[in-house]
């Protein structure tokens, strides 16, 4: 209470300050608000580190060690066929794979290196194929392929929208139309081997993104014939291979499961392939490989994985010794703060 | 009706009135009152009508007649219309919208967002659009709905000084005009009000009368310049005997005044006042300005010229300016650095899709076929590749947009509107005895608060309280009083003793030894804890002199007269309360109150003052009875800056006139009279000690005149007082000089002007820190000086650089009052000066400098040509004191020190006068509690008191500092994590900005999967704890320095993000490529390989907090987990919607990852990989390049494992040197800076030093906080 003039002397009036507050604006005491929570400060102490490192290391190389032995057990096959099947002194592939009067049938003779067990799954492989070009990942419609009454939803379709005289088509768009028409027949000791291409699609597909009363219409009518032409009988959600095609791929490189095949094949097995060598990579100059594989828990053969854990598990356990090494040789000097740039700067004049 | 009410309520005050009217002050002062406006006025008032003068006030126009001609009608209109009211709010509700967005592009940012909004419309589109745009605008609605609560609330404090009250002379319903209750807001020129004492101006106003007979009145301009003293203003004669009261005015016809027009000149005023066709000319002496507070006055009647924004103190202040910490503005600097790499990465990025589309097609032949290049849109045309590239440009400019961190910006207004909260709520910054806690008002500053670099700080209300003590005095050569000051207070605490002796006592042997005197000291304290303090304004204890004993002190004359002195010589009025028969007084300044309430508790009570005398009641020395005297003032010379002295001159009963006298030092020893010098020494040599602990020091003396001597002086002093030339003043200082020599010395008196509670200590703590403490008072020199010895911003030993314009040459050339010469000669006299000191700073070698300059000089040292050079002065100095310097004059110092160092400043002040300053600083600080609200309504953060700043600083500043600076290059680290990912797979796209993830996958990506973390960090990070802090202040330097937010931690980041980003990508990518990724033979698809990829990304960064944080709170490891657990929730549930919606990402998680073993697998191996690198770079930074504060974790951690908490108790020499080492360092000022050099002083001389604290020269921090 300073009310008064200053100086005044305000002897003994009573004072307000000793009556409780009602509302006082004192903040509320609470850890939160002070800042106190219990909490761990960690510091990275060699004891910790060095922990931590061989703690990963040690969790790592098994791990490698179980995925490169996971990975080769698996069995893989490939051939690639995109040169040989094209007949020995045809100069322009593309003039060749492009004519359609030319059967395209190719045979290959496969010989299998190792026991496999079945399923034994068939893929192709196709490389430098940009599957994931934003104009050809775009170019689809997925209300069209799910839906029959909406068969006229071509958006984003362009331009393989509509057929010339404006129907549309069903499946529209690029991918669709690009579709992988290579087929394939396995013969061991002249039995032909079934490939199964029931479920090679993922069952959400099927169900959910393709119609199961949408069928193809229009399809490949076009002046300029893309790939596999569908059987406008059979609606798209038993299209698998079309559902299979249009999951894009994620890397220019890459496999799609074209069938399996429910027979143990022996080492030494010699199979015949009699393909059909009718889809256009040449153009582009990519490659096409038929792979017969087998899998594990970990997916097809693929040493990477194990290696790169090894060599994670690997760089921690140096690192474990190196720390190690650098503690014991050369421990931390504490307090040393001569250094600290503004001891040297003239602050405190 | 009302006025009668007031007759009622005022019955006090009539009474004391009619006592007090017999007092006629303006005859006892011989220079503030009465004097005739000067040459130079009289100029101006013929400029009255001209450009710049032309504002006309009809006084009481609704009242009084009809103004005169049409034109004038019309302009009185046109001011009235500019009403009271004054907003200080950033917006208004038409502004809001434009302005708050105009806001909130200035970052770049969000202009970038903008466009890419934009491009999301278009088909340029990299994804989906209403994924694009909702970010965006979540961001800019959260940004602008918290400038609307902090702007509405500074609009409530605007209303709230609108809505005061005062009284204004009007109509009532009864058609009566009478002085009714009005608020400040309806006031409008012209109105006539009745202020009451202690009440504030509610608008500028001209003085027309007051309740003393002769219209003076006290005014407090605290709030404007930071002056404690009184200011006498006087009101026109023709005004006061006219209108003396309420009744008069109903009679008033009304009059009209002309003047200038606003501006902000606060001690100029011209116009003149016409009544019945009179004109008379007004000046500053009639002027009241708004914000200034009425003293010793019951009350005043004042006509409004200025409202509002017009009024002087308004015109004074500057708009509240947007201000933006410096952590945001080279935040903006990262953001041009990844703006432009975005550029770049996308400028790469077209020309390689140009290429690869133009190779599509080539005569005829199409190359991949699929894509169908012979039929394309524009933006694939492989005939126009160019064309296809630059659009291409603008999609890869949106797609990797995820550099630039969209959520950054509303992150950090989150977490720093909680830290703001922390600020508000922590329980060490709330003052108990105002109630008020601190409050950050705009919490867009919290992390500047950790950078400080210079502290502006003002005097009155910051530093100190405004009180005056009398804490000591020196009679006759020997030292009384044993009060303990602030400073001395904080010395001992921080030697560890609870309370201390007076070493100035103690060097004097007299009889006591430490134990005794602390004996003395902690029960003479909890005697004034119970008491609550006895007596305002005393704070003397000696028993020597006090309850009467000072009679038998040897020179028990010497005292006599020295408190006899007390209690003449000075110009206060004794109050009596009539029930109680208190005695209180009324004072112009505080210290001049507080000498009479010491002669007062002294024993020599001053009760009474008439036309012409004083009545005291003594004690007789001889009877030891209480005796009423009366002493006859016959002149009263009074107190001045040029004089610094006043004197009265007094008959006593039996007839013998003296003259008292009490001035500073510098002006008192040189007329003291040769022979009387026997403790001339000793007085001088306890005047310094006094000086150096900071207290205001007066000298008294006094003298006998013999009865021809007074005559002749009387003559001369009456004829100069009654002169009306020029030369007045001097005459009257020529008369005076005639008396005020061969004095008799009988003492010195020290007065504290007392610090605020632990203002040395937390000044110490800043210096520690390495902040610079700059003093602008408005305050006199010898004001500012003492106070910067009290604070040890000053001490013995450290050379003082005085700049000031005080010199006989300039002071010569003022009187010649030649405007041209005494510019350039005080110019040039500056710049000399300041060359000067630079010369006497570059030669000395670890000298401590002080410089200390005054108002006018520094009017020519910040004009454009002399202020680097005075800037480069200032900062070689270890402290700077500018004094006498007004509200403009700081805001430019701190404008200097803020662009000239380019350091960040902040400024701290309570009144108005500091609005300025506290506005143009980087961070302004308002001491809340007090009574004027401006400086806080100005300010950032307010506190309640000058040492919370410590803690604001320290401990809020350095977390916040460090916090957001670890946060903004997290997001750095963790956007440019994601968008280097996405830039990777677009290149195996061959560049078709085809987005590695799903759409709203990527929206999600900032908002909900990552932001938490981080958030958290920025809240609840602690690199150091708060004790931590505050025992290393050292640590603060990691803020000015910008350690922590360097380009080099920057850059460091983003390549951490770079290599996070290029190990996600390729082990996720090869570990997942072609082969089947499950059991069942399924191979991974875009989806399933991007939604792993983004899985690693999730868990890396989140996992990457673990090496940043430092402390783990339950909230941070939740946060953590959540935003993991967030991204797993989110892939099943976004899967499970329709696929229409979810698209690719269509039951991915469910049917897809989860059950692929290789999935979880590569997780585990990315996330570990991406973190190996920084970890082993953390490790190796922390044991060999440990920062400041990772030294502080390892001496933490170092001191838990010894379970030593406590270092002086710690058998661990080594580990209490490093301490030692860490926590103290040599500054040039503050306590430490002070014991240390007195240490020395002491060790060469005395024993003192053996106290084993002191011995080492520096001391550890002994008591934890």
């Amino acid at each position: 209470m300073d009310s008064h003039a200053a100086g005044s002397s305000s002897g003994g009036s009573g004072d307000g300050a000793a009556q409780p507050r009602r509302n006082s604006r004192k903040p509320k005491y609470s850890k939160f608000t002070q800042q106190e929570l219990p909490a761990c400060k960690p510091i990275l102490t060699p004891k910790w580190v060095i922990s931590v490192f061989v703690l990963v290391g040690v969790i790592f190389v098994p791990i490698g060690i179980v995925s490169l032995r996971a990975s080769q057990q698996v069995v893989e096959i490939v051939d690639r066929y995109d040169d040989a099947c094209v007949p020995a002194g045809v100069t322009d592939k593309l003039a060749y794979i492009r004519n359609d009067s030319i059967p395209k049938a190719c045979t290959r003779n496969l010989t299998i290196t190792k026991d496999m067990k079945q399923p034994i799954f068939v893929y192709y492989q196709l490389d430098n194929f940009y599957q994931n070009h934003r104009r050809y990942v775009k170019s689809r419609n997925d209300v069209q392929l799910r839906d029959k009454s909406k068969a006229s939803e071509t958006d984003n379709c362009d331009p393989e929208a509509k057929t010339v005289d404006g129907k549309p088509i069903v499946p529209c768009g690029l991918i669709a139309w690009s579709l992988f028409n290579d087929t394939y027949n396995l013969i061991r000791n002249n039995e032909t081997l079934s490939v199964d291409k029931k479920d090679i699609s993922w069952k959400s597909d099927r169900d959910h993104k393709f119609g199961s009363h949408v069928f193809p219409m229009n399809f490949q009518k076009g002046p300029l014939q893309g790939g596999k032409i569908l059987d406008s009988k059979i609606p798209l959600s038993k299209q698998e291979d079309l559902i299979v095609w249009m999951r894009t791929a994620a890397l220019p490189t890459f496999r799609k499961l074209y069938g399996r095949i429910y027979v143990d094949l022996k080492e030494n097995d010699a199979i015949t392939v009699q393909l059909e060598n009718n889809y256009n990579t040449y153009s582009f100059s990519g490659k096409k490989k038929l792979v017969l594989s087998t899998a594990t828990w970990i997916g097809g053969k693929n040493d990477f994985l194990g290696l790169a854990y090894l060599t994670v598990g690997g760089i921690c356990f140096f690192l474990a010794f190196a720390f190690t090494l650098l503690y014991l040789i050369k421990p931390r000097k504490m307090g040393d703060n001569s250094y600290l740039s503004w001891n040297r700067a003239t602050l405190g004049r | 009706m009302a006025g009668e009410d007031d007759g009622n309520t005022t019955n006090g005050r009539r009474r004391r009135r009619t006592r007090r009217s017999a007092v006629r002050l303006s005859k006892l002062y011989s220079y503030a009152c009465g004097r005739r406006p000067s040459v130079a006025d009289d100029h101006s008032v013929s400029r009255i009508g001209g450009p710049g003068f032309s504002r006309v006030v009809m006084v009481n126009a609704a009242a009084g007649e009809p103004p005169a001609a049409a034109d004038l009608l019309q302009h009185q209109q046109q001011i009235t219309a500019t009403i009271n009211s004054i907003s200080t709010t950033k917006y208004n509700l038409f502004t809001f919208l434009p302005k708050s967005l105009f806001e909130q592009f200035r970052r770049v940012a969000n202009i970038y967002f903008l466009l890419s909004a934009g491009i999301a419309y278009s088909p340029l589109a990299a994804y989906d659009s209403s994924s694009a745009i909702a970010p965006l605008v979540i961001v800019l609605v959260a940004t602008m709905i918290k400038e609307a609560i902090e702007d509405w609330r500074r609009n409530q404090q605007d209303t709230e000084v609108n809505n005061r009250t005062t009284q204004v002379f009007q109509q009532g319903g009864d058609a009566a005009w009478s002085f009714r209750d009005a608020k400040w807001k309806d006031i409008r020129v012209g109105d006539i009000v009745k202020v009451h004492k202690d009440e504030f101006f509610p608008a500028d106003l001209v003085l027309l009368s007051s309740s003393y007979e002769d219209a003076i009145c006290y005014v407090e301009t605290m709030n404007l310049d930071g002056e404690t003293n009184l200011k006498l203003k006087q009101s026109l004669e023709v005004t006061s005997t006219t209108l003396p009261d309420d009744d008069s005015f109903r009679s008033f016809a009304g009059a009209v005044v002309r003047c200038e027009d606003p501006n902000a000149h606060l001690y100029t005023f011209v116009g003149n006042i016409e009544i019945d066709g009179q004109q008379h000319p007004l000046s500053p002496q009639q002027l009241l300005l708004r914000d200034s507070k009425l003293r010793n006055t019951d009350f005043v009647y004042g006509v409004v010229v200025f409202t509002g924004h017009d009024t002087k103190v308004m015109q004074n202040s500057m708009k509240v300016p947007s201000k933006r910490s410096n952590v945001e503005k080279k935040m903006d600097r990262v953001m041009y650095l990844l703006l432009f790499s975005l550029i770049v990465i996308s400028v790469v990025s077209s020309v390689f899709f140009g290429i690869a589309t133009g190779d599509d097609l080539q005569d005829g032949r199409m190359k991949r076929w699929y894509l169908r290049p012979d039929d394309t849109e524009i933006y694939y045309d492989p005939n126009r590749p160019a064309v296809a590239a630059l659009l291409h440009f603008f999609t890869a400019i949106m797609l990797y947009g995820y550099f630039i961190p969209i959520s950054l910006y509303i992150s950090i207004e989150i977490v720093k509107l909680l830290q703001a909260l922390f600020i508000n709520n922590d329980i060490h910054m709330y003052h108990r005895e105002t109630d008020t806690p601190a409050h950050a008002r705009t919490s867009n500053l919290n992390e500047e608060l950790g950078q400080v670099d210079t502290i502006l700080t003002d005097k009155t209300g910051t530093l100190t309280c405004n009180s005056m003590e009398f804490i000591k005095c020196s009679i006759a050569g020997t030292a009384y009083g044993r009060g303990i000051t602030e400073v001395e207070r904080a010395m001992a605490r921080r030697k560890g003793a609870p309370v201390i002796a007076n070493p100035d006592n103690m060097d004097k042997g007299n009889n006591s030894g430490i134990q005794q005197q602390q004996h003395f000291l902690s029960s003479s304290d909890s005697e004034g804890n119970n008491n609550k303090l006895a007596v305002k304004g005393f704070n003397f204890v000696d028993e020597r002199v006090m309850g009467g004993n000072w009679v038998n002190q040897t020179r028990s004359d010497v005292i006599e007269m020295f408190f006899r002195l007390l209690a003449v010589c000075h110009t206060c009025i004794p109050e009596v309360d009539q029930e109680s028969g208190k005695i209180s007084y009324e004072a112009e300044s505080p210290d001049e109150a507080a000498f009479v309430v010491a002669a007062r508790e002294l024993g020599f009570t001053f009760y009474k003052r008439t036309q012409t005398g004083v009545s005291l009641r003594e004690l007789d020395p001889s009877s030891g009875k209480q005796v009423d005297r009366s002493y006859k003032i016959l002149n009263v010379l009074e107190f001045n800056s040029a004089r610094k002295r006043m004197s009265v001159v007094v008959k006593n009963e039996e007839g013998k006139i003296f003259l008292f006298t009490k001035g500073a030092d510098s002006v008192m020893f040189e007329r003291l009279s040769g022979s009387e010098s026997a403790y001339r020494e000793v007085t001088q040599q306890h005047i310094n000690e006094y000086a150096d602990a900071g207290l205001r020091t007066l000298v008294l003396a006094y003298r006998e005149l013999k009865e021809d001597e007074y005559a002749y002086f009387d003559r001369k002093f009456t004829a100069a007082k009654n002169s009306v030339s020029t030369d007045r003043d001097e005459k009257i200082d020529e008369a005076a000089d005639l008396v005020e020599r061969d004095l008799i010395l009988l003492g010195a008196t020290a007065v504290e002007d007392k610090l605020q509670k632990g203002v040395p200590e937390c000044i110490d703590k800043l210096a520690q820190a390495g902040i610079k403490i700059w003093v602008l008072t408005g305050d006199k020199m010898e004001t500012a000086i003492n106070i910067g010895y009290a604070c040890s911003l000053l001490r013995q030993g450290m050379k003082q650089i005085t700049i000031t314009l005080e010199t006989a040459d300039i002071i010569a050339l003022e009187k010649v009052n030649d405007k041209a010469a005494l510019t350039k000669a005080s110019k040039d006299s500056v710049a000399r000066q300041i060359n000067e000191g630079k010369k006497l700073v570059n030669a000395s070698s670890g000298e401590s400098f002080a410089l200390i300059i005054d108002g006018k000089s520094l009017t020519y040292a910040l004009e454009d040509d002399t202020k680097d050079m005075f800037l480069d002065l200032a900062v070689g100095c270890g402290s700077v004191i500018c004094c006498r310097s007004s509200p403009k004059q700081k805001a430019l110092v701190t404008r200097l020190v803020k662009t000239g160092t380019g350091k960040v400043t902040l400024a701290i002040g309570d009144g108005a006068n500091d609005v300025g300053m506290i506005q143009e600083a980087d961070i302004g600080v308002g001491i809340s509690g007090a009574e004027g609200m401006q400086a806080v309504m100005a300010s950032d953060v307010s506190i309640a008191q000058f040492r919370f700043l410590e803690r604001l600083l320290l401990v809020h500043g350095h977390w916040c500092y460090s916090r957001i600076s670890s946060m903004i290059c997290y997001f750095f680290y963790k956007n440019i994590t994601f968008g280097v990912t996405l830039f990777l797979y677009d290149a195996y796209t061959s560049f078709s900005g085809q987005p590695f993830y799903n759409d709203w996958a990527m929206a999600c990506f900032n908002v909900f999967f990552t932001s938490l973390p981080v958030i958290a960090m920025g809240v609840f990070d602690q690199d150091v704890s708060a004790r931590f802090c505050l025992k290393f202040p050292m640590l603060y330097q990691e803020g000015p320095q910008n350690l922590l937010f360097q380009w080099r931690r920057i850059i460091g980041w983003m390549l951490n993000g770079v290599a996070c980003a290029v190990i996600i990508f390729f082990l996720s990518t090869a570990s997942l490529q072609h082969q089947a990724f499950r059991s069942d033979g399924e191979v991974s698809d875009m989806a399933t390989l991007g939604a792993t990829a983004y899985t690693c990304i999730v868990w890396a960064v989140s996992l990457q907090m673990y090496i940043t944080v430092s402390y783990f709170t339950l909230v941070q490891h939740v946060c953590i987990w959540l935003s993991i657990a967030l991204w797993y929730i989110f892939l099943p549930v976004y899967g499970a919607i329709t696929p229409s919606f979810s698209t690719t990402y269509y039951m991915v998680f469910v049917e897809a990852l989860a059950g692929a073993p290789s999935y979880w697998v590569v997780t585990l191996l990315v996330t570990a990989a991406s973190l190996v690198p920084y970890f082993t770079y953390a490790v190796v930074k922390s044991w060999f390049f440990p920062d400041y504060h990772n030294r502080i974790q390892w001496l933490r951690h170092r001191e838990k494992a010894k379970a030593h908490p406590d270092p002086e108790t710690s058998a661990d020499v080594e580990l209490s040197q490093v301490l030692r080492q860490f926590s103290v360092r040599s500054t040039g000022v503050g306590v430490s800076a002070r014991r240390d050099a007195t240490a020395v002083l002491r060790h060469l001389n005395v024993d003192y030093s053996q106290s084993p604290t002191l011995g080492a020269g520096v001391v550890v921090v002994t008591t934890d906080r």
